[in-house]
Order: structure tokens, then C-alpha cells, then sequence
């Protein structure tokens, strides 16, 4: 039998007034996943990146796969200070052109290091697959977005979901 | 007659389904770690399944299948797209395939962990062959990949149940099963 409903609203914020960032805090530990729904712009051809529980050391990693509509492609980043969520599908000012899906896994127990795999796209520059790593055991309880140069369009949408299993 | 064709056509027509994503069981691998993962009795009462997994497996360079119960049959085949850092290639196969490649090449020790968000559409409909895709990943600071694949089981069975196997998981590794309504 189903163990009941779940894949639950916590969050979502719009944004305003070029904000630099959306940040979740104070994120309950009670679900198993989190993810997040994104539909955002930047002032200028920007990345989305990523970091959790406050950390801006260089304990951050992902692997990414990409197709611009000429080639695919995979890259690397070890040891940064975020995870970029992207890579040729990257936020610029044709909002709201981009669009991801960030599922971050088992964010909650203190047992492993944690794990987030991205599905993003811009229609108008190219779509990518992304895993990062946060070389962290702690539960995350907080997430900061952000482009990597420049601000958020006004109206970017930010939504986090929680999913608990059984 | 306007009328209902103009109530069929509106999206307002629609009644919302409540409560459309339900957990249905996890599996959590204890110490000394396990051979396979079975999911049995699934209900048929949704529309879609997903499994979403992660997982740390006993041998490098190995993988995790998943199989059904309807069993791979005449015409079943796979396809994937992987990443690995360095370059992306396209792999597909057919004899003796049995189930869908979680991975191509994945991680052997505890943490990190391997993660796989796996979609099982229409799973009770017997109308049309069983379907399975899956967006998967791992990055261990250094090395890693990322792979997006299908497997198509050629039957039309409806899933009652699912295996992931093809190598052992390590403790901690956990697989939580969900419906989603349609």
C-alpha cells in the first residue's frame, strides 16, 4: 500500500529589485529529497550556482553532459567553491528562456556526502545533465541560487519541493 | 453540444487530482550491503512510477540493472547517453539485455554516492510496451559522470515488480519507490 502523499510546496520566491541571490533557510529535515523548480533570467549571459549550509569553500564538484545543437559535450569542475547547475543552456536576459530541475538526494542524513542532479536547459542556447557533489556529511538546511555574474531577472521564479519516503 | 465540447476542451474542465505523488515503499541497505533490491505487490492504482536511488556498489567499474516483473522479451533494447568529464558518447544494446543501465561505470566506495531518478511510464497500462528512462549521476571530486538512458521491455505486462541488481550495494545506499497519479 502507498505510504502517503508527499512531493510538498516548502518555498517558492519570485524575485525583484535585481537581486543577486534566493536563498532557503531554515529547510526541516524531514523529507528524504528536495527539489527545485527554476524559471529565471540574468542581466548578462550568466551561471547558476549553488551552495549549501552557508559553505564557500572549495568543497564543491560536478561532472555535467551538454549539447549546444552542434556537438555533445562533457566537462568537469573539482574542487570550487559551488556547484554550477549549468553549463550551455545558462541563464541570460531572454527570460525566461531558462528553465531547470534540481533534485538534491538524501540531503538530510548526516551519513554521506550529498549529491544534486540537474536537468536545466535554455531553449535559445542549449541543454545540459549535471551531477554535483558537496563534499559535506551535514544535513543541508540552507541553499543559496545565484548567477555568477550579475543579477536575477526580475520575476525569476525559485519553488522548493520536499519528497519523503517511506 | 457546445457546451461540452467547450467543458472538454477547457482546462478548467479538468477535476484536480489530489495527493498525486504518494511514496510507496524504501529500501534502505543495511551493513554488509545486499545482491538486489526487490520491490513486490506494487500497487496498480497510478500512473506512473518513480524510483529515485542512491547507491554505493562493491565493485568499480560495475553497474545496476533494473528489471521487471513482465521480464525483457524479443526487441528489448537500451540506449544511453553518458558523460564522464572528458567526453560524451552514446552507447545501445540489445543481446541479452535484460533491464536498464543505471550507469556505466560506477563508484565502488561508500561516499559518494551514485544517485538515479528512474521513471516507469504507464506501468499498468497493457495496451502498450513497458517503457523505463532515467537521469543518473555520480562525481567523486575528480572523476564522475552523468547519464541519461531508456530501456524499452518490449512486453505489455504490467509491473508488478522491480529488481535492481547486477552488483552488490553497499550500506547506506536506499531506494524509494513512488506512484504518481495521472
Amino acid at each position: 500500500m502507498a505510504a502517503g502523499a508527499t512531493y510538498t510546496p516548502i518555498a517558492t520566491t519570485t524575485t525583484a529589485s535585481s537581486a543577486a541571490s534566493v536563498t532557503f533557510s531554515s529547510i526541516a529535515g524531514t523529507y528524504t529529497d528536495l527539489v527545485i523548480i527554476v524559471n529565471a533570467g540574468a542581466s548578462t549571459n550568466a551561471d547558476l550556482h549553488l551552495q549549501f549550509n552557508g559553505d564557500t569553500a572549495t568543497n564543491y564538484s560536478r561532472t555535467v553532459l551538454s549539447g549546444n545543437g552542434t556537438s555533445a559535450t562533457s566537462s568537469r569542475q573539482s574542487s570550487v567553491a559551488y556547484y554550477r547547475a549549468d553549463n550551455v543552456g545558462y541563464l541570460n536576459t531572454s527570460f525566461p528562456n531558462f528553465v531547470g530541475v534540481i533534485n538534491i538526494m538524501n540531503y538530510s542524513n548526516a551519513t554521506t556526502y550529498k549529491t544534486a542532479l540537474s536537468r536545466t536547459n535554455n531553449a535559445g542556447t542549449g541543454v545540459d545533465a549535471s551531477v554535483g557533489l558537496w563534499r559535506s556529511t551535514a544535513a543541508i538546511t540552507s541553499i543559496v541560487l545565484f548567477p555568477d555574474i550579475g543579477t536575477l531577472t526580475n520575476g525569476s521564479t525559485f519553488t522548493l519541493y520536499g519528497i519523503a519516503a517511506a | 453540444m457546445l457546451n461540452i465540447i467547450s467543458g472538454i476542451l477547457s482546462p478548467q474542465a479538468a477535476a484536480a487530482v489530489a495527493n498525486s505523488y504518494e511514496s510507496i515503499a524504501t529500501s534502505t541497505v543495511g551493513s554488509g550491503g545486499v545482491s538486489s533490491v526487490t520491490f513486490s505487490s506494487i500497487p496498480q492504482t497510478f500512473t506512473h512510477l518513480q524510483l529515485r536511488a542512491m547507491y554505493g556498489t562493491t565493485n568499480q567499474n560495475s553497474y545496476l540493472q533494473i528489471g521487471t516483473s513482465g521480464g525483457a522479451n524479443t526487441g528489448a533494447r537500451g540506449h544511453m547517453l553518458n558523460g564522464n568529464g572528458a567526453t560524451a558518447a552514446s552507447f545501445n544494446y540489445t543481446a541479452g539485455a535484460t533491464g536498464l543501465y543505471l550507469d556505466y561505470y560506477a563508484p565502488s566506495g561508500v561516499t559518494p554516492f551514485y544517485v538515479s531518478i528512474i521513471d516507469f511510464l504507464d506501468y499498468t497500462d497493457t495496451n502498450k510496451n513497458k517503457t523505463v528512462r532515467a537521469l543518473s549521476g555520480g562525481d567523486w571530486n575528480g572523476s564522475g559522470e552523468v547519464d541519461i538512458s531508456s530501456f524499452l521491455f518490449a512486453t505489455t505486462n504490467a509491473i508488478t515488480s522491480i529488481t535492481i541488481s547486477g552488483t552488490a550495494t553497499k550500506q547506506y545506499s536506499s531506494f524509494a519507490l513512488y506512484g504518481i497519479k495521472g
